[in-house]
C-alpha cells in the first residue's frame, strides 16, 4: 500500500466534506478497495472511513424493505424481517463471498463498487430498487453505468437502499470456480405490473435486464416460458472460466431454474 | 508398548504449537537488525535487458543497496544448477542453459528476477523498486510447447537452439514394433497433463544472516531437504564452504515438491546479508509463489496400446513432449524421464514399452518435482489407456484390469523397474466391494431420471517410493546419491534425541518417528524428541520428498537403533555381569537369559555414561549411535481408487459422490497420519482433473496469478473419502515400510477422468474438467449414458 | 502516525502505527503474535482469519487505524492458561492439520462458524461455511470431522454459549 491519511467523520456532513478531496476514497467494509490498495492498483491520499457514521439497520415497512449503506451482507442475509419481505435478497447477501467478507463487506460499498460480477447489482436492477444517496435519489435503472462505473458523482455518498417488495423473487448464481464470485447470477422479480430479471457476471457492460425474458415471464411466469428464448452471446464476456456462448447458455438455465425457485 | 508403538493411531506431538499459534514459521523468523528485499520481477516472457537505472531508487527513503545480476556475477557467485544429467537418445548430455540468480543480459519468463531492492522495510523496499527503470528490448516468445518447436522460433538459450533439452528414450523400440505388429486391437489416445501451480499455503520465504566475527552465513529458510540446500550453495554457487553455512528449515508449510528446490531469493538474501552486514529477510506474497515456484507436470502426449484379440496388453509406445520452462530448475530434468517412464508398465504385466520424452524449454516459469513427479504423469497416460482400451473391446473396465495384472514377484518390467512384493487383485477386490461396483447400474439410472449423467472411474495406480538407491540413481545421472541418515542419542536419563536427515512440513515426523523409537526402546514417545532441519544440528541428510522419510528416513533410524540395542546390551552385561550373549531386550528391559535379572533401558543409559561398571578400553562410554541407510530398491506401493460422480448437463458442474481408496502401503507405523496423506494426496489430484490448471496467455503473462484466477479446491468442491488399505510387507527395509505421500495425487486425476469419460460418453474432454470445458465436450456427443 | 489501542486477547495495547499499517501487520510485527498467518495477496485464503468483536474476520485485509478500541481474539487468545479449546483439541483428536499453517484461521472461523450455526453442524454446512479457508494438506476431510466433533464438545462444555 501507498501511504495515506486515515480518517474517521462523526458525521455525514463532514464525511462529504473530505470526501470532496482531490484523490480521496470512500471506504466502507474495505473489502474491495483494501485489496485494490495492497496490489498498489489504487493510490488515494485520503481514506474516509464511513463505520463512525451510523448508517446501517433493516426497516421493513409499507410494501418497501430500507437498507443502511453500511449494513453488512451477514447482516442482511441473517435478517429475519427480510427474509420474511425479500427471502431472496436476505439468500444473495449469504452466497456473497464467505463468512469473514460479510461480516465487513457492506451493501453500499458493493452497489457503488459496481463490479460486473458482483451479487448486489442485480437485485437492485431486478427489484427495481432507488439507490439514495447525500445528494439524491437515484433509480437503479439510472444508476449501474458500466464496468465499475455509476451514476455517483465524486465524494457522493450512498446512504440507503429501498427495494420494493415483489410478490415473489429469487436470485441463481453461478459461481466462478476461482474467485467465486458470479459468472453469471440471474434475480428474478415477480411484481404484480410485470416481471423483472437482471443478469450479473455475465455482460460486457455489467449488470442488465434480460427484457425478452421480461415479457415472456410478465405473460406466463414458468420456467416454461422462457426455455425457447435464446439469450444472444454478443455484449458477453470471454474469459478462461467461461466464454460468451457458455454464459448465454447458463443466463437461460439461471433464470430458469429461479423462475422455478421463486418465492 | 502401551499404545504408542508402530501400528498405533497416535495423536500427533506436533500439533499443539500449531493449533496454539506458536508454531515457528520462517516468516515468523526475526534477527536484530534485519532488512528487507524485494525482488524486481520481470514483466516480459523474453527480452534482452539493454540497461537498469537505479539511481533514483537508490535514493528512496530507507533504501540500503540494490543489487543486480552483475553484482553476482563480480562476487563469483554461481547460477542455480540442475542435478541431474539426463543423456538424449543419441548419447550427447542434455543442454543446460545457465541460469544466473539474478538476471544477467535477459529475462526468459514473467517473474524471472531483475534486481533486489534492500531497504529498512518491505514497503519501502517496494516503493523504491517503482523507481527503477529498466531498457529491455522485448523478444517474441515461446510460450506453449507447440510454439517452441516451431522452425523460426525464438531461442531461449544458445546451448539449445531448438529449444530442445533432451531427446531422450526407455525402452526396446524394435520389440514394441513387434508386438504391434501382431495387435488385434490398437488403441490410441492423446492426453494433456495441465500444469498445476503447487501452492503450498505458506509462500516461500528467507532469512539470511551472517556473523561478521566468525565470517559464517546462517540461512533460515522454506526447505524440504536443508542439507542439499547448504551443498547447493555451498558447492555449486559459492556462497560459503559448508562449515561456514548453516541452514535452517523451522516449522515448513506444506512443500509439495515446490520447497525442495533451491532458488534464486534465498541464494540472494544469504549472500546479500554479507554485502550489506546485516540479516535480510524475503518473504514471497502469493502473486509471487504463483509467478516464481517452480511448477508441476505439464506434459503432452501420444500413447498407443497393442492388445491381442483376449484383451491381453501386449505392448505401450509413448511419445511425451515435457514443458520444463525456461531454466532447468533443481531436478527438474529427471522428473518427466526417469520418475516418469520407468511407471509406465502401471500394475500391468507388459512384455513391451517404449518411450520417448522431448524436453522443452518455454517463457514459462521452471517446472519440477510436484507431489508425485513424474510417477502421475505415468499414471494418468497407463490409467486412461487401460479404461479407453476396455471400453473398445467392450470389456469391464475392472476385470480388464485384472486380466492384465502381474501376479509373480519379483517382476521385471521393460523400464528399468523391479516391483518387489504386491498384491494388486487383493486391492481391486476390496476397492470394489468397498465402492458398491455391483450396484452401479442401478444408481445411473437414479441419476439419469434427475437429468444427471452418473460415471464411475478407475485408477490401479502404482508408483515407485522410497527413493532411492544412490548407486542406482547414480547410474542414471543423479548428482546426489540419495540415502538418508540417523543419530540416536541417548541421554543419561533415558531420553532419546532423533536427529534426522529427513524434514517434516506437515508428514508427522515428530510423531511417527518417535513411535519407532517407542516400539524398539520401549520407552514413551514422550520421552523421545525428532531433531530435523537444521544443518548444525544433523550432520548430513536427503530431505523429504518421494515418499522416502518412512521408507529411507526410518530405515536409519532403525538401523541406528540396532546399534543402540547391540551397545546398549553389552553396558547392560557389564551392570548385570553377564555376557552380552546372553542378554536380551524386550519391552524396554534388558534380562539375561534364564534368571530373574534385569535392569530398565533408562538405567542402562545412565550407566553408559558414568561408566562405572566398566573400563573404558573394554567399552566406550555413552550411548550415541548413527547410521546411513541406502535402500537396495525402490518400494511400490499400489493401490485402487474408483471415483463415482455425478454431472450437470445442463451447466457441466461435477460432483464427486463417492470416493474409495484402497492402498497397499506396506507396513504403516499410523494409520491416522497416513489416512490422512491419502485425504490430501486426493484432493490434490481431485483439483487437477477438475479445477486447476495455469495458464499462459500468448504473450507469456500469467493469467492465473493469485486465487481470482487460479481455482484451489474448497472445502465444498471435495467429497469425504471412504479409505481402505491392503497390507503385502516391503521386502528391501527392515519396517517393510513402502510410503504414501504422493498415492492419493498419483491415483486420482485417471479416476476422476475415468469417470468423466464414462458419464459423457467420449474421451473428447481435457483435465481440468471444468465445468465449462465438460459443457462444451457434452455438446460435442450425445452421451452414452443417457442414451442407455 | 495514528495510535491505536486494542483490547487483544484480553489485553489492552496501544500503538503508534502508520495509517497503511494492516490489523495481521500490528499482531504479527508489532505484537509478535505470529500465530496469525498471511497465505494471500487477495482475501481468500482464510489464513490470517481472527476475531474482532467476537466476529471471524480477515486481518489481512483491515486497516488497524479502522478497528481502533476493538477486542481482537487470535489462535493464541483462544486457549485459557494450559486448556484447549474444545475446537482445538478437536483438531488435535481428529488429525485436523498437516503443515499447521491454514490451521490457526480455521480454527478461529471453526468457532466462529459455532457461534453462527450452532453445535449440531452437519458436513455440507461445514464445508460450506469453509468457503473462506483454504487448506492445501489435508483434502478437508478431517478438518470437517474435527469441526464436527468440536462443535458437539463445545456445546457440551459450555464454550458456545460464552
Ligand atoms: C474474498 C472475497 C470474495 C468476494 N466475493 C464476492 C461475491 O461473491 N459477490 C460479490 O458481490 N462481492 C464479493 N466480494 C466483494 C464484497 O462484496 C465487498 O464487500 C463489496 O464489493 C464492497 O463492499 P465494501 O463495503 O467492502 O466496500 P469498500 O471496499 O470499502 O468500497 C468499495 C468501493 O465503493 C466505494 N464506496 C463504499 N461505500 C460507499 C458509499 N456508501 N457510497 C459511495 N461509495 C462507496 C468505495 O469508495 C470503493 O470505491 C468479495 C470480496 C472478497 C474479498
Ligand atoms: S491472508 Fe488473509 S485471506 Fe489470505
Ligand atoms: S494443514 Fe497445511 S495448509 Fe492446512
Amino acid at each position: 500500500m501507498y501511504p495515506f491519511n486515515y480518517h474517521r467523520p462523526g458525521s455525514l456532513a463532514d464525511a462529504v466534506k473530505l470526501a470532496g478531496a482531490d484523490e480521496a476514497k470512500i471506504m466502507a467494509g474495505g473489502m474491495t478497495l483494501l485489496p485494490t490498495m495492497k496490489q498498489r492498483l489504487a493510490a488515494p491520499s485520503d481514506i474516509v472511513d464511513l463505520n463512525g457514521l451510523g448508517l446501517s439497520g433493516i426497516t421493513v415497512a409499507a410494501g418497501k424493505v430500507t437498507i443502511g449503506a453500511m449494513t453488512r451482507h451477514a447482516d442482511v442475509a441473517g435478517s429475519a424481517e427480510l427474509k420474511k419481505a425479500i427471502p431472496a435478497l436476505a439468500e444473495l447477501a449469504g452466497m456473497i463471498g464467505d463468512p469473514m467478507v460479510r461480516h465487513r463487506g457492506t451493501i453500499g460499498g458493493s452497489v457503488a463498487n459496481d463490479d460486473p460480477a458482483a451479487d448486489y447489482p442485480s437485485a437492485c436492477l431486478a427489484l427495481g430498487a432507488t439507490i439514495v444517496t447525500n445528494m439524491r435519489e437515484i433509480a437503479a435503472d439510472d444508476f449501474f453505468v458500466g464496468l465499475f462505473e455509476t451514476a455517483l458523482q465524486p465524494g457522493e455518498i450512498i446512504t440507503k437502499i429501498i427495494f420494493p417488495v415483489p410478490e415473489k423473487a429469487n436470485y441463481q448464481k453461478f459461481r466462478n470456480p476461482a474467485s467465486r464470485y458470479a459468472i453469471v447470477g440471474v434475480f428474478v422479480a415477480k411484481f404484480a405490473a410485470g416481471v423483472r430479471v437482471a443478469v450479473t457476471g455475465a455482460g460486457s457492460g455489467g449488470v442488465f435486464r434480460q427484457t425478452d425474458f421480461e415479457v415472456a415471464l410478465g405473460k406466463d411466469f414458468s420456467a416454461k416460458a422462457i426455455e425457447g428464448i435464446a439469450q444472444s452471446a454478443d455484449c458477453l464476456n470471454s474469459d478462461i472460466h467461461a466464454d460468451a456462448a457458455y454464459r448465454a447458455h447458463l443466463i437461460g438455465v439461471m433464470a430458469r431454474r429461479a423462475v422455478d425457485a421463486a418465492k | 508398548m502401551s499404545g504408542t508403538g508402530i501400528g498405533a493411531r497416535v495423536l500427533r506431538k506436533e500439533d499443539f504449537r500449531f493449533i496454539t499459534g506458536k508454531g515457528q514459521f520462517t516468516d515468523d523468523v526475526n534477527r536484530y537488525g534485519q532488512a528487507h528485499a524485494v525482488f524486481l520481477r520481470s514483466p516480459h516472457a523474453h527480452a534482452e535487458i539493454l540497461g537498469i537505472k537505479l539511481d533514483a531508487a537508490r535514493a528512496m527513503p530507507g533504501v540500503i543497496d540494490i543489487f543486480t545480476g552483475d553484482d553476482l556475477a563480480a562476487d563469483k557467485i554461481g547460477g542455480l544448477i540442475c542435478g541431474w544429467m539426463i543423456h538424449s537418445k543419441d548419447g550427447t548430455p542434455m543442454k543446460a542453459g545457465a541460469h544466473p540468480a539474478l538476471a544477467q543480459g535477459k529475462v526468459r519468463y514473467v517473474g524471472d528476477h531483475v534486481a533486489v531492492i534492500i531497504a529498512e522495510t518491505q514497503a519501502q523496499a517496494r516503493d523504491a523498486m517503482e523507481r527503477i527503470v529498466v531498457d529491455y528490448k522485448v523478444l517474441k516468445p515461446g510460450v506453449s510447447m507447440a510454439d517452441a518447436v516451431k522452425s523460426g522460433a525464438p531461442v531461449l538459450h544458445e546451448v539449445a537452439p531448438d529449444n530442445t533439452v533432451y531427446n531422450w528414450a526407455l525402452g526396446d523400440e524394435a520389440a514394441t514394433q513387434a508386438a504391434f505388429a501382431k495387435a488385434a486391437h490398437v488403441t490410441k489416445l492423446d492426453l494433456v497433463n495441465n500444469r498445476l501451480v503447487p501452492n503450498p499455503m505458506e509462500p516461500r520465504a528467507a532469512v539470511g544472516d551472517w556473523d561478521s566475527g566468525q565470517d559464517a552465513f546462517t540461512l533460515y529458510t522454506t526447505s524440504q531437504n536443508p542439507h542439499v540446500a547448504r551443498l547447493v550453495l555451498s558447492a555449486f554457487i559459492g556462497i560459503a564452504p559448508e562449515h561456514k553455512l548453516r541452514v535452517i528449515a523451522p516449522d515448513v508449510g506444506g512443500g509439495f515438491g515446490s520447497k525442495i528446490f533451491i532458488y534464486a531469493e534465498e541464494t540472494v538474501c544469504v549472500w546479500a546479508a554479507k554485502k550489506i552486514g546485516r540479516p535480510v529477510k524475503w518473504v514471497a506474497d502469493r502473486t509471487e509463489a504463483f509467478l516464481s515456484d517452480a511448477h508441476g507436470r505439464d506434459h503432452v502426449t501420444h500413447a498407443e496400446m497393442a492388445l491381442d484379440a483376449s484383451g491381453k496388453i501386449l505392448g505401450l509406445r509413448v511419445k511425451t513432449q515435457a514443458n520444463l520452462g525456461a531454466y532447468l530448475s533443481t531436478f527438474s530434468s529427471s522428473v518427466p524421464t526417469y520418475l516418469y517412464a520407468p511407471l509406465l508398465s502401471g500394475q500391468y504385466d507388459i512384455p513391451a514399452i517404449y518411450v520417448e520424452v522431448d524436453g522443452l524449454y518455454t517463457n514459462t516459469a521452471p517446472v519440477d518435482a510436484y507431489r508425485g513427479a513424474g510417477r502421475p504423469e505415468a499414471t494418468f497416460v497407463i490409467e486412461r489407456m487401460v479404461e479407453v482400451a476396455a471400453r473398445e473391446v467392450k470389456q469391464d473396465p475392472a476385470e480388464f484390469r485384472r486380466r492384465n495384472f502381474v501376479r509373480q514377484f519379483p517382476h521385471q518390467t521393460p523400464v528399468i523397474m523391479c516391483y518387489d512384493a504386491g498384491d494388486y487383485d487383493a486391492a481391486l477386490t476390496k476397492a470394489l466391494e468397498m465402492s458398491d461396483y455391483k450396484n452401479i447400474g442401478a444408481r445411473k439410472a437414479e441419476s439419469a431420471k434427475k437429468g444427471l449423467l452418473r460415471g464411475i472411474g478407475f485408477s490401479a495406480y502404482i508408483e515407485a517410493c522410497g527413493i532411492a538407491p544412490s548407486a542406482a540413481v547414480g547410474s542414471l545421472g543423479a548428482g546426489v546419491g540419495l540415502w538418508e541418515s540417523a543419530e540416536v542419542r541417548v541421554n543419561p536419563v533415558g531420553t532419546v534425541e532423533i536427529l534426522t536427515g529427513s524434514h517434516s512440513h506437515g508428514q508427522g515426523h515428530e510423531t511417527t518417528f518417535a513411535q519407532l523409537v517407542s516400539e524398539r526402546l520401549g520407552i514413551s514417545i514422550d520421552n523421545v524428541s525428532i531433531v530435523h532441519g537444521d544443518t548444525d544440528k544433523v550432520q548430513m541428510g536427503m530431505g523429504t520428498y518421494g515418499s522416502r522419510s518412512g521408507a529411507v528416513g526410518m530405515s536409519a533410524i532403525s538401523k541406528a537403533l540396532d546399534k543402540i540395542e547391540a551397545k546398549a546390551k553389552k553396558v547392560a552385561g557389564f551392570v548385570l555381569e553377564a555376557s552380552p550373549d546372553d542378554i536380551e531386550f524386550k519391552d524396554g528391559k534388558f534380562s539375561v537369559r534364564g534368571t530373574d535379572k534385569e535392569i530398565d533401558f533408562a538405567s542402562v543409559a545412565l550407566q553408559a555414561y558414568i561408566a562405572h561398571k566398566f573400563n573404558g578400553q573394554e567399552l566406550e562410554p555413552g550411548l550415541k549411535e548413527s547410521a546411513f541407510w541406502d535402500p537396495t530398491n525402490f518400494t511400490f506401493p499400489a493401490g485402487v481408487h474408483i471415483c463415482e460422480l455425478e454431472i450437470d448437463p445442463a451447466t457441466g458442474v461435477t460432483r464427486i459422490d463417492r470416493w474409495t481408496a484402497v492402498d497397499d502401503f506396506g507396513n504403516v507405523i499410523n494409520p491416522m497420519i497416513v489416512e490422512g496423506q491419502v485425504h490430501g494426496g486426493i484432493a490434490q489430484g481431485v483439483g487437477q482433473a477438475l479445477l486447476e490448471g495455469a495458464v499462459y496467455d500468448s504473450s507469456g503473462q500469467l493469467v492465473t496469478a493469485s486465487y481470482m484466477d487460479y481455482s484451489m479446491p474448497r472445502a465444498g468442491d471435495l467429497p469425504s473419502y471412504d479409505v481402505g488399505m491392503t497390507q503385502t510387507a516391503c521386502p528391501s527395509n527392515p519396517l517393510g515400510i513402502k510410503g504414501c505421500g504422493e498415492a492419493g495425487a498419483i491415483a486420482a486425476p485417471p479416476a476422476v477422468m475415468n469417470a468423466i469419460t464414462d458419464a459423457i460418453g467420449h474421451e473428447g474432454i481435457a483435465m481440468p474438467a471444468t465445468p465449462l470445458a465438460l459443457w462444451r465436450a457434452i455438446q460435442k456427443t450425445a452421451p452414452r449414458a443417457a442414451a442407455e | 502516525m495514528a495510535s491505536v489501542t486494542l483490547n487483544v486477547n484480553g489485553k489492552s495495547v496501544t500503538r503508534g502505527v502508520d495509517a497503511r499499517t494492516l490489523l495481521v501487520e500490528f499482531l504479527r510485527e508489532h505484537m509478535r503474535l505470529t500465530g496469525t498467518h498471511v497465505g494471500c495477496d487477495t482475501t481468500q485464503c482464510g489464513c490470517c482469519t481472527v476475531h474482532v468483536n467476537g466476529e471471524a474476520m480477515k486481518s489481512c485485509t483491515l486497516l488497524a487505524v479502522a478497528v481502533d478500541g476493538a477486542t481482537i481474539t487470535t489462535i493464541e487468545g483462544l486457549a485459557k492458561g494450559q486448556d484447549l479449546h474444545p475446537m482445538q483439541a478437536a483438531f488435535r483428536e481428529h488429525h485436523g492439520l498437516q503443515c499447521g499453517f491454514c490451521t490457526p484461521g480455521m480454527i478461529m472461523s471453526a468457532v466462529d462458524m459455532v457461534r453462527r450455526k450452532g453445535t449440531d453442524l452437519d458436513d455440507k454446512t461445514i464445508r460450506e461455511e469453509l468457503e473462506g479457508n483454504i487448506c492445501r494438506c489435508t483434502g478437508y476431510h478431517n478438518i470437517v470431522k474435527a469441526i464436527h466433533y468440536g462443535a458437539e464438545a463445545m456445546g457440551k462444555t459450555g464454550t458456545a454459549a460464552e
